[in-house]
């Protein structure tokens, strides 16, 4: 039953996504797109996209979005019960131990060697991303007659203005949309 | 003043800040302190330390995390709930809505056009947070650090493993160095 799938599956990313952030990107992309393909890496990318623009954490707007996809109102809730429940088993423990003991050096000691495995899997969720935007899907592979040319400059431009200016990385995005609307009008035109 | 007054006043903290916080939950972490330790004098400053640790060692995520060991501390069980309630309630609101509207959105080709766009600028950005958060890690130069990159680099992106497994792995590897340092550490 899919609300059964979208509350497991999302109770997964919610107890294993660690450092915040893009630290659970991997485990979603993992459980949503490889495991039960409920969205392509296209639509992944949209929803990594509207999560950026909206507020509240990546891993619940996703709970939300793909819940609503599968199920409507109530796989939206589901999936985000199931996202939050071991946030809320595992918080409340550690927040009660730490009354009692107040000691956390060991456990963030611990933690500490996860940080390296978390970047890479990061990385690896980006690269997935990256294929998807260069390369137009085909039956062959990646062939090089399938690159889009345009989104390989709009990501050099975006990487720079990320790096050289202090511009809100969400108006870079848009930017980035904007040279594509801008260059299909004008090949509309001619 | 009473309980309800109390967990009504951290349901509307959490449920204002996760509604108009963009940037990501060290950003709401922030915010809350603000709110709970200078504005109200609830939590002290360093309690507050130690809070923050706890939301960004669990796992989930860190928004979610902080709003429940605020409520924890402050309501109990009770407070946890008003403080969750209030973190989830607007991202759910707005993306249900968005994603209600999203696939006759997408059929529009303009709209079409302008994500294809926002893809590249997507990745763009998932790169340089790689690179800033890997540059931190090399720049501890830890050779545990580069093993542990690199080998669940090769685990997830070529051999395709479970990143559940990964995350275990390490975990456990990390259990393991952690008491072995603290017993050499007492016996020295």
């Amino acid at each position: 039953m899919i609300y059964v799938e979208l509350f497991l599956s999302f109770l997964q990313i919610g107890a294993f996504s660690f450092g915040g952030g893009y630290g659970a990107m991997p485990l979603i992309y993992d459980q949503v797109v490889n495991r039960h393909a409920w969205l392509s890496t296209e639509s992944f990318t949209d929803l990594i996209t509207i999560a950026e623009m909206t507020p509240g954490p990546i891993a619940i707007n996703a709970a939300t979005f793909v819940g609503t996809s599968m199920g409507g109102l109530l796989g939206a809730i589901v999936a985000t019960l199931g996202c939050i429940l071991p946030s809320c088993i595992i918080v409340t423990l550690i927040a009660h131990l730490y009354t009692k003991y107040r000691n956390l050096k060991t456990m963030q000691q611990i933690l500490k060697n996860l940080r390296p495995a978390v970047v890479s899997m990061i990385g690896v969720a980006g690269l997935l991303i990256l294929k998807a935007a260069f390369f137009i899907e085909s039956e062959n592979g990646i062939q090089f007659s399938n690159i889009r040319y345009r989104s390989l400059l709009y990501f050099v431009v975006a990487l720079v203005l990320l790096k050289k200016t202090k511009m809100n990385p969400i108006l870079i995005m848009i930017f980035c949309g904007l040279m594509e609307v801008c260059i299909q009008f004008i090949f509309s035109l001619i | 003043m009473k309980k309800s007054q109390i967990l009504w006043k951290i349901f509307v903290a959490t449920l204002y800040l996760s509604a108009f916080t963009f940037g990501g939950g060290y950003v709401i972490i922030s915010l809350l302190k603000d709110k709970f330790v200078n504005q109200l004098k609830w939590i002290e400053e360093e309690e507050m330390l130690d809070l923050v640790a706890i939301a960004q060692s669990s796992p989930g995520a860190i928004a979610v995390n902080g709003a429940i060991v605020i409520g924890y501390k402050l309501g109990g069980l009770l407070g946890t709930l008003a403080a969750v309630f209030g973190a989830v309630l607007p991202p759910l609101i707005i993306i249900s809505l968005i994603s209600m509207f999203y696939e006759a959105f997408r059929d529009i080709v303009w709209i079409r056009h302008l994500l294809t766009g926002m893809q590249a600028g997507v990745g763009a950005l998932i790169v340089s947070v790689v690179y800033d958060m890997g540059s931190t890690l090399i720049k501890e130069k830890k050779i545990s650090t580069y093993v542990i990159m690199l080998l669940s680099f090769i685990a997830n992106f070529i051999f395709q493993i479970n990143v559940i497994y990964i995350i275990l792995a390490v975990a456990f590897y990390g259990v393991i160095v952690t008491v072995y340092s603290e017993r050499k550490g007492r016996l020295s």
